[in-house]
């Protein structure tokens, strides 16, 4: 159970540590724990993980290692992850608020961000296109033809309206309900 | 200066407020920051929070934490930023902790699966819109397109570990721009 607790905390102060950018910018990260610890969570857990973070208020990626952390080890395993994944961004801007005026105008804080931002675009794209994968394919690659109608409608409405995100949310809850969507 | 006024938990409490009622994080979070922090408490201005969303775009961590420690680091040192960190990430683990129990248990009833296939269909379109705008964001040049491509494949075919590529990155990102004054002193 220690020992659990333990590797959480490591394993999100990881996660935490590596995570530059939005929420987003974590589902590579808990892709990567899902292949290496299978134990802990799968693929599919990830990807009702994002649906749940997305409904509910906060930061996804606490969200997503309060969720982890309550599956491995309760409660606290939840409070564990998440006062990992929070470590790392709070000793890096107590540092940088003390030492480091104007960091983000630093000439190397904006290289190295020229960089980071395409090669980070690319992570999301890949650890996105598995849950692409889960949520509009059948397990043997056809495709699940309700499921993409009601994407391509979603998107399509929502570029025209911009009205907030839950909206969407509660409506895709209704429609599952009703065409009995399958998992 | 009257920074001895703020009070611990008003610190915990303001941000708290905010976790509590931010869907999403991150962009999703700034409207909300900028009602408590800057127009009801004044505690930073609006463009000193802008600059500070600048500069959690480039430190590690959750954007939501880094503004949070910032703030409290700016008002009461690092008590304050410990109990503004804290109080943000509060509602987050107290209502999913509620949700996940819920979920572990329900997870087989079949109004839930279907609500929650539901939910992905629809957070696959948000998240496919999101990326979607950070493409116009991210992909500004010739060389940045070159190393958006060269990751997907290292990624894609090759399987590369992401921790490396990340490193990778920064390095590529160091070493381009350098050529690229050295090329341009040349001239």
């Amino acid at each position: 159970m220690l020992s659990n607790l333990f590797l959480l905390f490591i394993e999100f102060f990881k996660i935490g540590l590596f995570t530059i950018g939005g929420g987003l910018a974590t589902i590579p990260f808990l892709n990567e724990l899902a292949i290496n610890r299978p134990t802990w969570i799968t693929q599919v857990d990830i990807s009702n993980m994002i649906a749940i973070s997305q409904s509910t208020p906060g930061p996804l990626g606490v969200n997503m290692a309060t969720f982890t952390g309550y599956k491995v080890a309760g409660i606290l395993g939840g409070v564990v992850a998440s006062l990992g994944l929070a470590m790392p961004a709070f000793i890096i801007i107590l540092i940088i608020s003390k030492y480091l005026s104007g960091f983000n105008k630093k000439w190397y804080v904006k290289d190295s961000l020229y960089g980071l931002r395409s090669v980070v675009l690319a992570l999301i794209i890949y650890a996105v296109s598995k849950i692409f994968l889960i949520s509009l394919f059948n397990d043997d690659f056809s495709i699940k033809y309700t499921e993409v109608i009601i994407f391509l409608i979603i998107i399509l409405i929502y570029r025209k309206l911009k009205i907030h995100p839950l909206f969407y949310i509660g409506a895709g809850a209704i429609i599952g309900i009703v065409l009995k969507l399958p998992s | 200066m009257n920074n001895n006024k703020v009070s611990l938990v008003s610190l915990f409490t303001s941000f708290a407020s905010i976790g509590a009622i931010t869907f999403g994080g991150g962009y999703a979070m700034l409207p909300f920051l900028e009602r408590e922090v800057c127009d009801k408490r004044a505690w930073i201005k609006n463009e000193e929070l802008l600059d500070f969303y600048a500069l959690g775009q480039c430190t590690p961590g959750i954007i939501a934490i880094n503004v949070a420690t910032y703030i409290g680091y700016k008002k009461r040192g690092f008590l304050g930023a410990l109990f503004s960190s804290i109080g943000i990430i509060f509602p987050s683990i107290f209502i999913i902790t509620i949700i996940s129990a819920l979920f572990i248990n329900f997870q087989d009833n079949q109004y839930v699966i279907s609500a929650v296939a539901g939910i992905k269909v629809v957070v696959c379109a948000l998240i496919a819109n999101s990326i979607y705008r950070l493409v116009k964001k991210s992909i500004i040049d010739k060389t940045t397109f070159s190393l958006f491509i060269i990751a997907l494949i290292c990624l894609f075919i090759f399987k590369i570990n992401i921790y490396l590529l990340i490193l990778l990155s920064i390095i590529a990102g160091l070493v381009i721009k350098k050529v690229k004054k050295e090329l341009s002193h040349a001239k």
